[in-house]
């Protein structure tokens, strides 16, 4: 389809240039492809685990782990926050993208490396391995050849959108100081350059010793130097996500931050806290192996500065709305402004979700099982995955779907589909997947449930079987049914998204004007009831955390000076 | 323009609630949750402290196997059943299995030294007491005293290949004799 060089979106007033706006599409549709493939191949994973065996064989298990971990967690996520940066460096800071040759050989490389892992997934066995794929267990080379093809693309992406960033810089294109959302993915992209290099680091020495070309790789090291990326590769989730939150909290009730010094600070205490050390995979190892002093600093201050960050944004983010919503006139009470929120519009409920879920579940949970010797409960059992699904799935999935909901008109000028079933699909997704992140965070912690178990049962015959108690059964029926729901609210995303972009009525400027206006509302107000939540959630969270090392002390004593 | 900041926004007041937040933010992830880990580790009775050596893995083999002769006093399922006094214990963890099978005493200290001879495997026990991370060319020793008699399962919980799901132990405590 032809696009116009050049066009100023009449609800933003971004300037969106042709090639950009080709990129984000692009970016943006690849995200949604690869989502739906992580969305299929979640079924056999939760069918292996509620029904057994003998429904879903545990090869079969392994396989859908596999291929529904990339998808999801590189491809989706990847695709969309490059996306992303594309939209913040040339629509918000009204300047073309630079070396968009560049963008489009990323956008080919990262293209390749994704369809390689989904096709060595289908393929064989062999390259089966877990997200984490620890050194000495082997992949065939194409496995680490695809990851390097991804990073490399990856890389590509964001020195575009650096060099954009300097060339909007020069020519003062934005005005006299950056926006917040371009600061959020400056944080973003630079977290991002730190990762992918720690991953090169980790995948190419993993590369060579598969071909045969180096003898052995020390296994501490290469774990060690693989969370550079795999941790720091959720710090750019984080990032991506609360730059996200800003922009859905104006684009939904006008909301914009109570401070932008401390929103900025609290970017910068990303930047600061990013723990390159990644400690905190590695404490079930003896402190022998690491010294107690350097883990402690790692996991204790650095990592503590960015959950302050997180702190900052936790009460920004919603003040942001009840400020946007309080100004519109529903200023009574404590609560009348969330009575009154737009709850028939998916990009708001989606915001409200993502922000409250990831606090609740993810955030908490991350920060208590990241503590120095918890990890003795959490480590490699179902509530890692738990923690997991509060943080990347309610939390920047959900943050990224409502978005998309905004992309649609925006960029895309095609009306959202089926406006009744898109107010409900950020509900189904959300809950359903709290319902399922909650089950196994309990499987986990109490029972002791490992992850990633092709056989939860009957342990492949093995004569040192055993039954988990009543209650288990219970919880994994409570993890299928959220499964189900969940996965019905994300099939519904995919079918809504790309309803809109087929049969979506085509919009025009004045009714893209009319229907999402986007713009601030001015003026000044006290987030009253937001300060009350806030307060209410720190003492939450510190019960949460109390708690959990309550729970510990009551297991066996372990390491005992 | 929303999406563009107030012109002198390096100039705003931080409000009085957000002034307090930021406080009790600071209080309670730098100080609270940084204090209270350094304090556990230190003075805890479930930490991760220990001894870690390099070793080759035959050679850990070789160990595991003295060991196991040593103290044999029957057999389970073809593995091995050993019942070692209180002190130095050694366990292998190898794809798909664990050798050998602990006979333990309640109440007792030992110090469990753990080691993989090929992939990486997680060394979990059922009734849930705690995890811990296992990779080969590593040898982790832990003190921990076993504190309720009764048949416990170890079971693997890192990926180690496609009969992952097999790999279970056995971990006997039996009730204290004095
Ligand atoms: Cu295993």
């Amino acid at each position: 389809m032809a696009l116009p060089l050049e066009r100023t979106c009449p609800a933003t007033g971004l300037k969106l240039f042709g090639v950009a706006e080709t990129l984000v599409r692009w970016n943006a549709v690849a995200a949604v492809v690869f989502l739906l493939l992580g969305f299929l191949w979640v079924i056999p994973t939760t069918l292996n685990r509620v029904l057994g065996p003998e429904v879903v064989p545990p090869n079969l298990y392994y396989q859908a782990t596999f291929l529904h971990g990339w998808n999801m967690l590189i491809f989706w996520i990847l695709f969309f926050e490059v996306a992303l940066l594309y939209f913040a460096a040339s629509a918000i800071l009204k300047t073309p993208l630079a070396l968009p040759q560049l963008a489009w050989g990323g956008f080919g490389l990262m293209l390749g490396g994704a369809v390689l892992i989904n096709y060595l997934g289908m393929a064989q066995p062999l390259s089966f391995l877990p997200f984490t794929p620890y050194v000495p267990l082997k992949a065939p080379s194409l496995f680490y050849l695809a990851v390097l093809l991804f990073a490399v693309g990856a890389i590509l992406a964001v020195l575009v959108f650096f060099l954009t960033l300097h060339r909007a810089w020069k020519t003062k294109a934005y005005g006299p100081s950056m926006p917040l959302a371009a600061f959020g993915a400056l944080t973003a992209a630079i977290l991002a350059t730190s990762t992918l290099l720690s991953g090169a680091i980790a995948f190419i020495p993993a590369f060579l010793w598969s071909l045969g070309l180096l003898p052995s790789l020390d296994p501490l090291w290469w774990r060690h130097t693989y969370w550079g990326f795999g941790h720091g590769a959720q710090q750019v989730n984080l990032a991506a996500m609360v730059t996200a939150w800003y922009l859905l909290a104006l684009f939904t009730v006008g909301g914009t931050t109570p401070s932008e010094r401390l929103s900025r600070i609290a970017f910068l205490l990303y930047l600061l806290g990013i723990n390159l050390g990644s400690a905190h995979h590695l404490l079930t190892e003896p402190t022998g192996a690491l010294s107690s002093a350097w883990t402690w600093v790692n996991t204790g201050y650095l990592i503590h500065v960015a959950v302050l960050g997180s702190l900052i944004h936790a009460f920004s983010v919603p003040a942001a709305i009840e400020r946007g919503l309080r100004i519109k006139g529903f200023s009574q009470g404590l609560f009348t402004w969330l009575l009154r929120a737009p709850w028939g519009n998916p990009g708001f409920s989606a915001l409200f979700l993502s922000v409250l879920l990831f606090g609740l579940l993810g955030g908490v949970s991350g920060v208590t099982m990241g503590s120095y010797d918890m990890n003795l409960k959490w480590h490699n059992t179902l509530a890692v995955v738990g923690h997991f699904k509060g943080t990347v799935v309610v939390g920047t999935s959900l943050a990224f779907m409502g978005l998309t909901y905004y992309l649609l008109p925006l960029l895309f000028r095609r009306k959202v589909v089926l406006p009744r079933l898109a107010a409900w699909q950020p509900w189904l997704f959300g809950l359903g997947m709290a319902l399922l992140s909650l089950a196994m965070m309990r499987l986990g912690v109490v029972y002791g449930l490992p992850r990633r178990f092709g056989d939860t049962f009957q342990f492949g015959g093995s004569p040192f079987g055993f039954a988990y108690p009543p209650e288990a059964s219970t919880l994994l029926v409570a993890m299928g049914v959220g499964g189900a729901l969940s996965l019905a609210g994300g099939l519904l995303f995919v079918l809504l998204v790309v309803g809109s972009l087929l049969w979506g009525k085509r919009l025009s400027d004045e009714e893209i004007r009319l229907t999402y206006a986007v713009r601030s509302e001015e003026g000044s107000v006290t987030p009253k009831g937001v300060y009350l939540l806030a307060l209410l959630f720190l003492a939450f969270f510190l019960l949460y955390y109390l708690y959990n090392h309550y729970f510990l002390s009551q297991a066996w004593p372990i390491g005992v000076r | 323009m929303a999406l563009y900041p107030p012109k002198d926004w390096h100039n705003e007041p931080v409000t009085p609630e957000e002034r307090t937040w930021l406080t009790l933010a600071a209080l309670f992830a730098i100080v609270f949750l940084s204090a209270f880990m350094g304090i556990w580790h230190l003075t805890g009775r479930q930490t991760t402290h220990g001894e870690a050596y390099r070793v080759d893995p035959q050679a850990y083999r070789q160990k595991v196997l003295e060991f196991t002769e040593q103290h044999r006093v029957g057999e389970l399922n073809g593995i091995p059943v050993v019942a070692p006094p209180p002190g130095d214990i050694y366990l292998m963890a190898q794809a798909f299995s664990w050798y050998p099978v602990l006979k333990l005493e309640e109440g007792e200290t030992y110090r469990l030294h753990v080691g993989s001879v090929d992939f990486p495997h997680g060394f979990s026990l059922y009734p849930h007491e705690w995890s811990l991370q296992l990779y080969p060319g590593y040898e982790w020793v832990y003190t921990f005293k076993p504190t309720e008699a009764g048949e416990y399962t170890l079971v693997c919980n890192d990926y180690c290949g496609l009969g992952h799901h097999t790999m279970l132990g056995r971990i006997l405590v039996e009730k204290s004799r004095r």
